[in-house]
């Protein structure tokens, strides 16, 4: 494991560099091709409907995989991240037009633990929601 | 209905092992569009200490959740699937997983509740590589909501 952000240079409230993710239907399409999870309610709209969905959404895990990357980036090495965890606490919706939704992901570090360990928290919105709560990584930096 | 308490504690037989294969990554990788090199050059990933490419952190769940649907589709445990929503998740690594991994999964019923009519069931997966090894916990909390009044 080499992150090449060092212990020593971080500070409890530095921030990680925010990141803006796109997702449209095609996103969907594909994320739930490599996944396996072929859910309709990520790309059928007929279907979110009945189950009472506004529209398709965005699988929670497409949502978990892009804020993770705020955290992967900085870090440099992905197999520095030792704790991941989230809430799913809104779903990100994703209307059938050209631009899609955005996903809005900033972090910043919380607390400095053992270990070269640092907490990270993460803040993840859509349309001005929250989508994730309680969203977390511990990594070991250099 | 309430699902049965007694299902706490129960743990299901290991899965058969799946093996992680390069492009299944690289088609992960893709799909999130994460262009991190460790996901798909492996002298990238060997230059940050990997002996071959890894998975991004969340691919895992790929394969916990397919072992977790012992659980789910557990008839004596009679989860209303139609009606789940995924309501946490969280993984502690030991290691990244990596391609030529050959992972098995164990699954366990951490909790079981019923909340304001909602069934809400807590399941851990360990995944082990082929020596035996522990990879990575995932923890995935499920929440069947409660059906609307009629």
């Amino acid at each position: 494991m080499t992150a090449k952000i060092s212990y020593t240079d971080v500070e409890v409230g530095t921030e990680l560099p925010a990141q803006t993710f796109p997702v449209d239907r095609a996103t969907l399409v594909r994320y739930a091709g490599a996944s396996g999870d072929f859910n309709p309610i990520h790309w059928n709209e007929r279907f979110a409907k009945d189950v009472g969905l506004p529209d398709v959404i965005a699988h929670g895990m497409f949502t978990m995989a892009e804020a993770a990357r705020v955290v992967t980036d900085w870090a440099g090495d992905p197999g520095a991240i030792v704790e991941y965890g989230v809430r799913f606490t809104k779903p990100v919706v994703v209307p059938d037009d050209d631009q899609g939704a955005l996903i809005e992901v900033s972090g910043k570090v919380a607390a400095k633990l053992d270990d070269n360990k640092v907490r990270v928290d993460l803040t993840a919105t859509s349309a001005g929601q929250k989508v994730l709560g309680m969203s977390r990584a511990v990594v070991r930096l250099a | 209905m309430a699902l049965d308490q007694s299902f706490v504690g129960r743990t299901y037989p290991p899965t058969a092992p799946y093996e992680v294969g390069r492009e299944k990554i690289r088609e992960f990788a893709e799909a999130v569009g994460d262009p991190n090199p460790a996901y798909t050059d492996a002298e990238a990933a060997k230059a940050l200490g990997h002996p071959d490419v890894i998975a991004p952190p969340t691919f895992v769940f790929s394969i916990t959740f397919k072992a977790a649907g012992q659980v789910v589709q557990d008839p004596q445990l009679g989860l209303d699937y139609s009606r789940v929503v995924h309501g946490d998740q969280k993984f502690a690594y030991t290691r990244p997983v990596r391609a030529g991994d050959r992972l098995t999964v164990t699954s366990t019923i951490e909790g079981v509740k019923s909340l304001a009519g909602n069934d809400i069931l807590d399941i851990r997966g360990e995944v082990h590589d082929e020596a035996g090894e522990h990879v990575v916990t995932a923890w995935t909390k499920l929440v069947a909501r409660a059906a609307e009044e009629a």
